[in-house]
């Protein structure tokens, strides 16, 4: 365990509770559950301050110590003879890509990154599919961002743009951001400003002071009104219609925005994912850097996954990119729109995939899933999935933060040590990627080794 | 935690380096010849029969270089390496079978950073900035930044919990608190950046502190107040470094007046003055800055209790990256090119901005060559230690620039020629022909930083020391000469063997684990329930974050 | 008709818990597999509250159940549903150099399945 202050595990019978546990199914990260755990039935039986999706995520939990922990053609094979064929594919492939890794430890995450630079692959992340826009924005403007502990303890006006927290991130408000109280604001809810910006009213509404509806594919148009209006700059009437707003609004808004005193704009994947994808992310950083100038103000993409955060910085400290990488002449290059799964997939480029804790067979577009089904799939994944019943090689893993401790970042890059409920039978992905990585290393050198004996023999018959 | 490197232990048999003129300035050795033997990883008096044996006719042999002061790893390195990807699109690292790839640039990713200080014959680097809450983040960064042994100072100076501390007057709380940082954090030392700066910064509309004895209106104590606690503590504990101090205002014309104020309050205890380069300016605030290396050096020179390293700017590119974000705002200020700020809750902020020093512009040179006088004006080159601030006045590669200009008075008249000239008529650097030594270029980049950092195994070549030795071709052209050692050998490793790089492993991480009073946990514990946003008890660092690592003892009392 | 509108996929709570009890259980796939429409565009086109649907565009072809929001919660003309097979059905590949696909704020072409499914 990771302190030694106090032992946050104690035992009774069959039932033991552990305290200060993490919840990693959305980026939120919270470390605050208290889990009981009937080690005879490897149930979490209880998760004290979890939300709906955590306590689903830990009660739905059932241990599958029975599964078999490899699947070759659908068939259980032995994990070494699985490890065998997935070393093999992926160092004789043209074009392998690695994939996934928001939903494993930082420790995993690091042995897949080493293993893509090994075999000269494609590394990409669920991130592409997620805030890559956002990534793209940061490496244009920046960012003035802060960790959530700023926002509980200073926040007096919070702004969610293009995102439902109430239902994908459920404990963000109480939690984090608007109804705790802090160093700064001991009244919490009553001394913040909630607004939220949508184009439908999400469950999310109900928290706000006030709710923006915008036009479908317009967050650009009002994003950049706001920036003019912070700047004392006059306005065309027509940004009414163009953004479904009144003007009056935003301009109370614009000058709310420059008098608060620590103000924070959340952004989500309504802004990546529609029209104008990092122009949008853009605008709104570049509005909240403009606050600046009035203000105290910061701005932070809301993250999905449970580490995906970890995988933009493990990638990031180990490539210098932090998504779409590729290794095919030796050293990273990074170019999103080549190097990105989506399109190394639609394309028809990747002759094997590494994919690991994500299910793009599942959630990407159709003409990606159909170039999957056609090369040879590894999979590493704690459920079965889509991807996992398309694999030529599957793995079945212990789930991070249930059966496997390690390192996860939550979506304020602030890195979390997970504690274990119970031990599982399965490998964890650190433990598959570790041997594949021995294994692939092994057949590298060999191969070396063999085109220099080859390369020699030539040399003597000259 | 597995290594990501690693090879068979026991890999590296005794060595013995024969016939290179040895500069081992901690052991009174300068220039002469003598054999070098190594065994298991450390110096030793003589080597078995059947060594290796190395000749090093004609070469220069000196300890692994020490960086006192960089900035490779943690939250704010790697928020820098993402901001930029144009800066590692041109300068590749290619991998090979043994070794990783990875970029370059101002702000390379780890594992170029570790073969990178490898290749110019560093051999221990310390992170300088990062905050108690990102301590697993660069933990794992310097896990993943081979060869070199390497540790992290941890941000104390704007910490909220210890800022009220002091208010309360609770000084031996404090100092177990301190100790309980540094221990939770796995820390190699305790640093202050721009201490009292947060509060007005996040909680007053971006503003700052500008004098160090204006009292803070939140916490209602001054700068001096903190600084002169940390230092007191520090003393008290007997760390093997000193407190680590950024002072205030950093970059500000007459900032001088406040670098002497900081180092009178530390009075005969010890006190580490990081890039007093950007420390040293005359001329009145808001205007034209001038120089002030004068009274600095004399002050550093008269005063054996205080270290300093420089702080170089070299021209070209570098990337602003710092805890001092009032600082970095500013300069953001200049261009309004992309930025980045990042607060983090009760302990520090950041800023960063990609920036670039230029010959022609009045300030930059100026700060160039505020730089050498002050190298240059130095009676005592083990308190005045080379450093760029990596990568805040340029990269760690530009080292070998850099002692060509202290060691090269024609090369340097050259470059003076390159540079702003009203810049270079408001400084006493045309006039200055010192010349360092070999032996002086060995105290300021190994012997000096090692003593400093209280580092007994590191920085010298005597038995028992680390075996970390660089061996260099005897050069005119001393840039070409640092940049490009013919053997570098770490823990007893040769890691660089005639030019080629032959090793790759992860290098130890270097903290101290100062004792402390369990009883002040309860007094932390209730502050980060009502203030933090993760739980107290996932907050310190536990032993899976740490490789190969060995704990620095405090010094004798 | 053929009747044109916006489809916004995004995730739901239900979507969320659903996936935790498995992502090939049929309770995650209808969650998946239904779609909100507005109120009065539902009256308008003579849909009810579980009645099956044919989404298309030039990319694909799904076919959802469809359930009514009130007009102040989703606009007249839009459609949301929960990310999944079904949405990946109709999201083209093209991310126009960004690695994103566009995923919400697509326009499909709407028919109702009469008759037995």
């Amino acid at each position: 365990m990771d302190d030694k202050v106090k032992t946050a595990e104690t035992s009774s019978g069959h039932v033991k509770v552990v305290e200060n546990a993490t919840c990693t199914f959305c980026g939120c990260v919270c470390d605050d559950m208290v889990l009981t755990v009937d080690l005879d039935q490897k149930k979490i039986t209880k998760a004290k301050n979890a939300c709906v999706l955590g306590r689903a995520w830990f009660a739905e939990h059932v241990h599958e110590d029975n599964v078999p922990p490899a699947l070759l053609d659908g068939q259980p094979v032995s994990v070494e003879a699985a490890i065998e064929e997935a070393a093999r594919i992926l160092v004789e492939a043209r074009f392998p890509i690695t994939y996934g890794l928001s939903d494993t430890t930082c420790e995993a995450q690091r042995e897949a990154v080493a293993i893509t630079d090994m075999i000269r692959g494609n590394l990409d992340t669920t991130t592409s599919v997620c805030h890559g826009p956002s990534g793209l924005a940061f490496q244009g403007i920046g960012e003035s961002t802060m960790t959530l502990g700023e926002v509980k303890n200073r926040a007096d006006l919070v702004i969610y743009w293009g995102g439902n927290p109430a239902e994908s991130h459920p404990r963000h408000f109480t939690r984090y951001a608007v109804t705790p109280k802090g160093m700064f604001t001991p009244n919490g809810k009553k001394d913040r400003y909630v607004v939220l910006v949508d184009v439908r009213r999400t469950p999310s509404a109900p928290v706000a002071d006030l709710f923006l509806q915008v036009k479908p594919g317009h967050d650009f148009e009002l994003a950049w009104a706001l920036r003019a209006l912070v700047r004392g700059r006059r306005l065309d009437p027509g940004i009414e219609e163009a953004t479904g707003i009144p003007l009056a609004t935003l301009t109370d808004l614009a000058a709310r925005m420059k008098s608060c005193r620590y103000g924070v704009l959340f952004f989500g994947m309504g802004l990546t994912m529609t029209r104008g994808r990092h122009f949008n992310s853009g605008a709104v950083l570049a509005l909240a850097t403009d606050l600046n100038e009035y203000t105290h103000f910061v701005a932070k993409p809301v993250r999905g996954h449970g580490n995906v955060t970890g995988a933009d910085n493990v990638v990031s400290w180990q490539t210098g990119f932090p998504f779409g990488v590729n290794f095919s002449r030796g050293f990273p290059r990074f170019n999103p729109g080549e190097f990105t799964t989506v399109d190394t997939l639609s394309r028809g480029d990747a002759d094997a995939a590494l994919i690991v804790a994500s299910d793009p067979a599942a959630n990407f577009p159709k003409a990606a899933i159909e170039h999957l089904g056609r090369i040879p799939v590894i999979s590493l994944d704690a459920k079965e999935t889509a991807t996992s019943r398309l694999a030529r090689v599957a793995f079945r893993t212990a789930t991070y933060g249930i059966s496997v401790a390690g390192t996860v970042y939550r979506m304020d890059d602030v890195p979390i040590t997970l504690r274990t409920a119970f031990e599982s039978k399965l490998p964890s992905d650190e433990d598959i990627l570790t041997a594949l990585r021995t294994r692939i290393k092994a057949l590298l050198l060999a191969r070396g080794q063999a085109a220099k004996s080859r390369s020699a023999a030539t040399r003597t018959a000259a | 935690m597995k290594s990501h490197n690693s090879t068979p232990a026991g890999a590296a048999g005794p060595i013995r380096i024969v016939n290179g003129r040895i500069h081992d300035p901690a052991n009174g050795i300068d220039g002469a010849v003598r054999d070098l033997c190594v065994e298991s990883g450390r110096i030793v008096e003589s080597a078995p029969v059947g060594a290796r044996r190395i000749d090093a006719a004609g070469m220069v042999i000196m300890p692994g270089g020490v960086d006192i002061h960089c900035h490779i790893a943690g939250p704010k390195v790697n928020l820098a390496r993402k901001l930029q990807p144009e800066d590692h699109r041109r300068d590749p690292h290619p991998g090979t079978l043994y070794t990783r790839s990875g970029t370059g640039g101002t702000v390379p990713s780890t594992f170029a950073t570790g073969y990178r200080y490898a290749s110019l014959g560093y051999t221990t680097a310390m992170e300088a900035a990062v905050p108690p809450i990102g301590a697993r983040h660069t933990l794992e960064e310097l896990h993943d930044t081979p060869v070199i042994d390497k540790g992290f100072y941890v941000l104390l100076g704007n910490n909220i919990f210890l800022q009220r501390l002091l208010k309360e007057g609770r000084r031996d709380e404090f100092r177990q608190a301190v100790a309980w940082w540094v221990n939770s954090t796995k820390a190699y030392a305790t640093k202050l950046v721009n201490p009292g700066g947060d509060e007005p910064w996040k909680g007053k509309r971006n503003a700052n502190v500008s004098d160090i004895d204006e009292t803070n209106e939140v916490f209602g104590i001054s700068p001096r107040q903190i600084i002169d606690a940390f230092v007191d503590a520090v003393h008290e504990m007997r760390l093997p470094h000193p407190p680590h101090i950024h002072c205030n205002n950093l970059g500000h014309s007459g900032n001088y007046a406040t670098t002497l104020e900081t180092m009178k309050t530390a009075g005969d205890r010890r006190l580490h003055i990081a890039h007093i380069q950007f420390h040293s300016y005359g001329g009145q605030p808001g205007k034209s800055p001038s120089s002030a290396a004068q009274p600095i050096v004399e002050y550093v020179n008269a005063h054996p209790n205080i270290t300093c390293d420089v702080g170089q700017v070299m021209f070209g590119k570098s990337t602003i990256m710092t805890a001092d974000a009032p600082l970095a705002y500013m300069l953001r200020n200049l261009k309004k090119n992309k930025w980045v700020n990042a607060d983090t809750e009760c302990e520090s902020g950041c800023g960063i901005v990609p920036f670039s020093y230029q010959e022609k512009i009045y300030v930059h040179a100026l700060q160039w060559a505020i730089g050498l006088e002050l190298f240059l004006m130095s009676a005592d080159p083990w308190r005045i230690i080379l450093s760029t601030d990596h990568p805040n006045g340029g990269s760690f590669l530009s080292y070998p620039k850099l002692i060509r200009l202290l060691m090269d008075r024609e090369f340097r008249k050259e470059e003076i020629k390159r540079v702003h000239k009203k810049a270079i008529s408001r400084t006493v650097l045309a006039d200055l022909d010192r010349e360092y030594t070999l032996n002086e270029i060995a105290i300021i980049s190994r012997a000096g930083p090692a003593r400093a950092l209280g580092l007994r195994n590191k920085g010298h070549l005597g038995p028992g020391a680390d075996a970390d030795i660089t061996v260099y071709d005897d050069d005119a052209d001393r840039e070409r000469m640092f940049n490009a050692p013919r053997y570098v050998v770490k823990s007893g490793r040769v890691v660089i063997d005639d030019h080629e790089f032959r090793e790759d492993f992860s290098g130890r991480l270097l903290h101290i684990a100062p004792e402390y009073d369990a009883t002040i946990v309860q007094t932390v514990r209730p502050f980060f329930e009502d203030y933090y946003s993760i739980e107290f008890d996932n907050y310190a660092v536990g032993d899976s974050f740490l490789h190969d690592h060995e704990v620095i003892p405090s010094r004798p009392a | 008709m053929p009747e044109i509108m916006l489809l916004i996929a995004g995730r739901t709570s239900d979507q969320g818990t659903s996936l935790n009890r498995g992502k090939l259980k049929e309770e995650y796939l209808q969650v998946t597999s239904t779609v909100e429409m507005n109120e009065d565009d539902m009256a308008r086109l003579g849909l009810q509250a579980g009645d099956r649907i044919r989404l298309s565009n030039d990319t694909g072809e799904t076919t959802v159940t469809c359930q009514p929001r009130k007009r102040t919660d989703l606009p007249a003309g839009m459609l949301f549903m929960a990310y999944g097979p079904s949405s990946s059905q109709l999201m083209a590949s093209d991310t126009a150099g960004t690695g994103m696909p566009i995923s919400k704020n697509f326009t499909v072409q709407i028919e109702k399945i009469t008759g037995a499914a």
